[in-house]
């Protein structure tokens, strides 16, 4: 393990000792997915793997955007880009609460000084017609992770369940480093040549996506976007589940669920321009949950989620 | 006899679950063990977050041996039906037993059930008992199909006696039940075996486990408690947080930090349900300045610096909650200082419910009706048109939009901020109430105006749109609201005819859904003019609507048609909200019956003052002989009129009475008429069912003496028109033909 008796010394330090510490237990390590998502469960890596009788172990880092919670970077803990560290086990391995305990000690949380609890907190996805049980987890009152067993995604049973854990990586490092406002965190290691805080690289760019987000976005254009991405994954998935190209079967479930991701950060862009009436709002969650749905239905008949011929 | 040691043993249980999971756990073994024959001494049921444990005392060692005879088919009956009759007892024929009957030689078999041994039965059970536990909501995880709340890790079910204890043996989905457990998560030494339920929970604190929930309580509230106290402090006493707080740990530690003087100035309340909602602390109280000056957190274990970083981590997760709350506080300050104008605005964005428009045109509406409520309630008509046009302002601040349940009270800080007049400002606090039936009602005239208006128009919007409750669904809490409105009339005596407003803003809802700005608009001020003057909607409405010169709308048409049987329909949902009310009063049902049956049955307090006094008239022996009397003569009326076909009810004549006892039933109803319609009048029932009740002697005497159905006709007809009087009178209280014995 790496250098559990030190303590990290900065944001980078605690990404690449959970990447290690997830690595050594088993996990693949990926990379975050290319698009513009909410949170981490929408990586494929979780939503469609989750799905399906066959096995995964995934850990990753997920750069999520939520445009409501932008403050032009000077509220001290809320951003609309920030980084998620995400793991999924399927099935749930019986030890996973000791193993995200040690996880916790990796990045330097020391069990015997600490007060830790697991606090009931159900989650539930409207968008990806999701939900599970389990926790927020607290340290000295502070909640540094959401663990849940999956229940449900896409509106399908999950059997076996996950086990999913997510780490909110600035407010987690935020404590860990004993930082108060996040644009002061250490990046990198703070007696590096060239020593990077969180603010020399996300600052600037917090206040150009808040002002593109609240006040700029073109609301028709996006509006025409969600129909489009919603339009082209339904399009995709009608299509004929063998090739007529290569004669195999190729079901597109991948590329359709990115147009349900598309939509649904379209939508998030949409509602943080205040476009998005309470009644509309719902309907607009209702639509992304259908193509989730949808996007399920596809991936348990691939190979990957569990079909056989 | 032996004892029973279950414990199921899981990952952390959700604190509002633990308490009835204990409970079930106890009700559903010690039940299916009895059922099966084995009956103990005593029970008891634990829970911690991670753990639930059933500990039976005096168990059966095994179940009775039972013995059933059963009768069989006549000796000599066909092969058939004995053999037929064998399989069935699970007998042979040699077990057969001849017997003489009143119908002749029949068969007779003894079947034994034999006792079955205690783990046999606790193994079923308490799968069973896993396998079906009631949980709110339930989980799978891993590969396995059990569920349970969260993940199951181990059971450990033994009996014990003085000779030792056994494992039960049991297999749930590959959970092997055994004897041992473990105890703290972070302070435990690892998994240990137990011998009984007292070593279990010896061992279990060793471990740092206290394994009785309420223990846990107590401890936290003793340290607290005395922690406060050694500062002059007092904790601000919550019992569902301690509760709550006693199910997050298995060895509470209580620790007690400070606020930031900055955040000092916060009202309490905000202090409190911040600290209580986000971070379940409790509030510490200084007595001297009535301010929240400290907070008490429970740690989930103790620490080599005596929770020093527990309690610098929780103060500094307080201090960004609360840097959130003043900056909420500060801005909502800086609108209500402004007059809350952009609140009152947004709330015209707002969807209330889609087919009831606007929270800004909810308001609008229940503000009219609230103006109407001034002469009921005797306020100034603007002061609470201005109350019920604030009360809902607060919906649209930063702090209930982050704490809803600090509505109304954010209101009144708000209002007086805004520099509205003190009772602008509790009716911003306390239109809201009563929610429950144990919360106390409002009893200023602008409060109760605004609670009203609020709670009315809510009830009629659902009954216009139809959406009523039905069965064990109210997701609008319209039964709630309609109690609110009996407790608020009754409790404040207030007298009003409930028909008119209902039709009044019946009316207002209609208009809202199909207002076409032009004719509805100049219908509705002519509607309104006369239901304020006439009071009733029906006839008066339609003579408006009759006169409108031209083709009425449709819709118009409609609302002539629909709003009374509205109207009617709602009433009955309040008789019966109000029947439920009384009868939890005690008073009788048939009671509430007969007065529901009078005139005026939607003047609350009319109606309960008549059915508390008939109730109470009841109980006397004035009120048996009412009673008695009354039905005799009303029983033999009713049969005269089955039979002629007519209704007695012309004045009877002293002139053709033959009998004394008849001139004195004259003379006593002559003597009590007056006084009885007096007292009706001024409803003084008491006074009026006490003049009836004189009339129970001369009715027996008259009865004795006489034959009603004379041969004479004269006679006869003058006779029942004597008793078509008495009864008539006695119905000026209530249809006592309701009352039942």
């Amino acid at each position: 393990m790496a250098t559990p008796d030190k303590k990290p010394q900065s944001f980078q330090e605690i990404i690449l000792r959970l990447q290690n510490y997830w690595a050594e237990k088993g996990c693949a390590v990926m990379q975050p997915y290319d698009m513009e998502v909410g949170a981490g469960t929408f990586h494929p890596a979780t939503t469609l793997r989750s799905l399906g009788s066959k096995p995964w172990a995934a850990a990753y880092v997920q750069p999520s955007r939520r445009p409501t919670d932008g403050r032009y970077g000077e509220n001290p803990n809320r951003l609309q880009h920030y980084y998620q560290y995400q793991v999924l086990i399927k099935p749930s391995p019986p030890d996973l609460q000791a193993l995200y305990l040690g996880s916790l000690e990796a990045i330097g949380i020391d069990m015997d000084l600490h007060d830790i609890r697991f606090v009931e907190d159900d989650w539930e996805s409207p968008t990806l017609g999701a939900w599970g049980l389990g926790w927020e987890v607290w340290c000295d009152g502070m909640e540094v992770s959401q663990f849940t067993y999956f229940q449900q995604v896409g509106g399908h049973d999950c059997h076996p369940v996950s086990g999913e854990l997510t780490y909110g990586l600035e407010r987690l490092a935020m404590y860990v480093l004993g930082i108060d406002h996040v644009m002061d965190m250490p990046f990198n290691a703070p007696d590096s040549p060239i020593a990077l805080k969180y603010g020399d690289v996300f600052r600037q760019t917090e206040q150009e996506y808040s002002r593109w987000n609240f006040d700029v976005a073109n609301t028709d254009v996006l509006l025409k976007q969600f129909e489009e991405a919603e339009a082209e994954c339904e399009k995709i998935l009608a299509e004929e589940h063998v090739d007529p190209k290569t004669g195999k079967r190729i079901i597109m479930a991948h590329p359709a669920y990115d147009q349900c991701i598309k939509a649904s950060h379209l939508f998030n862009l949409l509602d943080a321009r205040g476009v998005i009436s309470v009644t509309e709002r719902q309907a607009y969650i209702g639509r992304v949950r259908a193509l989730a749905k949808q996007c399920a239905d596809a991936f348990v008949q691939t190979e990957a989620g569990g079909y056989v011929a | 006899m032996p004892d029973l040691l279950i414990e199921l043993f899981s990952e952390e249980i959700p604190a509002r679950m633990q308490a009835k999971a204990a409970d079930d756990l106890r009700k559903r073994v010690t039940d299916g063990l009895v059922e099966a024959g084995l009956t103990y001494a005593g029970a008891q049921a634990f829970s911690t977050p991670r753990r639930l444990t059933l500990a039976l005392e005096g168990l059966l060692a095994e179940s009775p041996t039972v013995r059933e005879e059963r009768k069989g088919p006549k000796v000599g009956a066909p092969d058939k039906a004995i053999e037929g009759f064998l399989r069935g007892a699970g007998v042979s024929r040699d077990d057969l037993e001849e017997r003489e009957t009143p119908k002749g030689a029949v068969y007779f078999a003894t079947i034994t059930k034999p006792g079955r041994a205690a783990e046999e039965i606790v193994a079923e059970v308490l799968e069973d008992t896993v396998r079906n536990f009631p949980w709110p909501k339930s989980m799978r995880w891993g590969a396995g199909s059990l569920r349970w709340v969260r993940p199951l890790h181990s059971i450990l079910c033994i009996l014990s006696n003085e000779a030792g204890a056994s494992v039960v043996p049991l297999d749930i989905d590959g959970i092997k039940a055994g004897d041992t457990t473990e105890g703290h998560r972070f302070m435990g030494t690892g998994r240990f075996a137990v011998a009984s339920f007292e070593d279990y929970e010896a061992k279990l604190k060793r471990d740092k486990v206290i394994l009785s929930a309420d223990e846990r309580a107590e401890h936290i509230w003793n340290d607290a408690t005395n922690m406060a106290f050694a500062q002059g402090m007092e904790i601000v006493e919550d019992q569902g947080l301690l509760k709550e707080v006693a199910g997050l740990v298995e060895w509470p530690v209580v620790l007690m930090g400070d606020i930031a003087e900055d955040f000092l100035g916060l009202p309490p309340e905000v202090l409190q349900t911040s600290m209580k909602e986000h971070q379940k602390f409790f509030s510490v109280k200084n007595p001297k300045t009535g301010r929240i000056e400290k907070f008490v957190t429970v740690a989930n274990r103790e620490t080599a610096d005596h929770g020093a970083t527990i309690l610098a981590g929780n103060q500094k997760v307080l201090f960004a909650r609360l840097s959130d709350a003043k900056f909420f506080w500060e801005n909502d300050l800086r609108v209500a200082k402004a007059g809350a104008a952009p609140w009152l605005e947004s709330l015209g964005n707002v969807t209330f419910h889609n087919k009831l428009g606007t929270q800004g045109a909810r308001i609008e509406r229940f503000a009219g009706l609230a103006r109407e409520l001034a002469e009921v309630v005797g306020a100034d008509a603007d002061v609470i048109e201005q109350a019920a046009k604030f009360a809902k302002a607060d919906l649209s601040s930063e702090m209930v939009y982050e704490f809803p349940e600090l509505q109304g009270l954010m209101g009144r800080y708000y209002a007086e901020a805004a520099g509205l007049s003190a009772e602008v400002a509790a009716a911003a606090e306390e239109h809201y109430s009563p929610l429950g039936p144990s919360d106390d009602v409002p009893t200023a005239p602008v409060s109760v105006a605004v609670a009203l208006a609020d709670k009315l128009d809510t009830l009629t919007g659902f009954w216009a749109i139809d959406e009523k409750p039905t069965g064990s669904k109210d997701p609008f809490a319209l039964r709630r609201a309609a109690l609110g409105v009996i407790r608020l009339v009754l409790e404040n005596d207030l007298r009003m005819n409930l028909d008119k407003y209902f039709d009044m803003q019946l009316l207002r809802h209609e208009i809202a859904q199909n207002g076409d700005g032009g004719v509805a608009e100049a219908l509705m001020e002519d509607m309104e003019r006369e239901i304020a003057d006439h009071g009733v909607f029906g006839a008066a409405v339609r003579t408006v609507l009759d006169a409108f010169d031209g083709d009425l709308p449709e819709h118009i048409e409609e609302i002539k048609q629909s709003v009374p049987d509205t109207s009617r329909d709602l009433l009955g949902f309040f008789h019966d909200r109000l029947k439920v009310h009384l009868r939890d009063e005690g008073i009788r049902h048939d009671v509430i019956d007969a007065c529901l049956e009078m005139p005026g049955n939607d003047d609350l307090v009319l109606l309960v003052k008549r059915a508390e006094a008939l109730g109470a008239f009841l109980g006397t022996e004035d009120g048996e002989n009412l009673v008695q009397g009354f039905k005799r003569a009303n029983n033999i009326l009713t049969q005269a009129e089955e039979k002629d076909g007519v209704e007695y009810s012309f004045g009877a004549d002293v002139k053709y009475a033959e009998d004394d006892s008849e001139t004195a039933l004259f003379e006593a109803l002559a003597a009590q008429e007056g006084p009885i319609a007096a007292a009706i009048e001024a409803e003084d029932f008491a006074a009026a069912m006490a003049g009836m009740a004189t009339l129970r002697a001369p009715i027996d005497a008259f009865f004795e003496a006489v034959q009603v159905n004379a041969e004479n006709e004269i006679v006869r007809r003058n006779r029942l028109n004597l008793l078509g009087q008495i009864r008539k009178i006695c119905l000026g209280v209530a249809d006592l033909t309701r009352i039942e014995g």
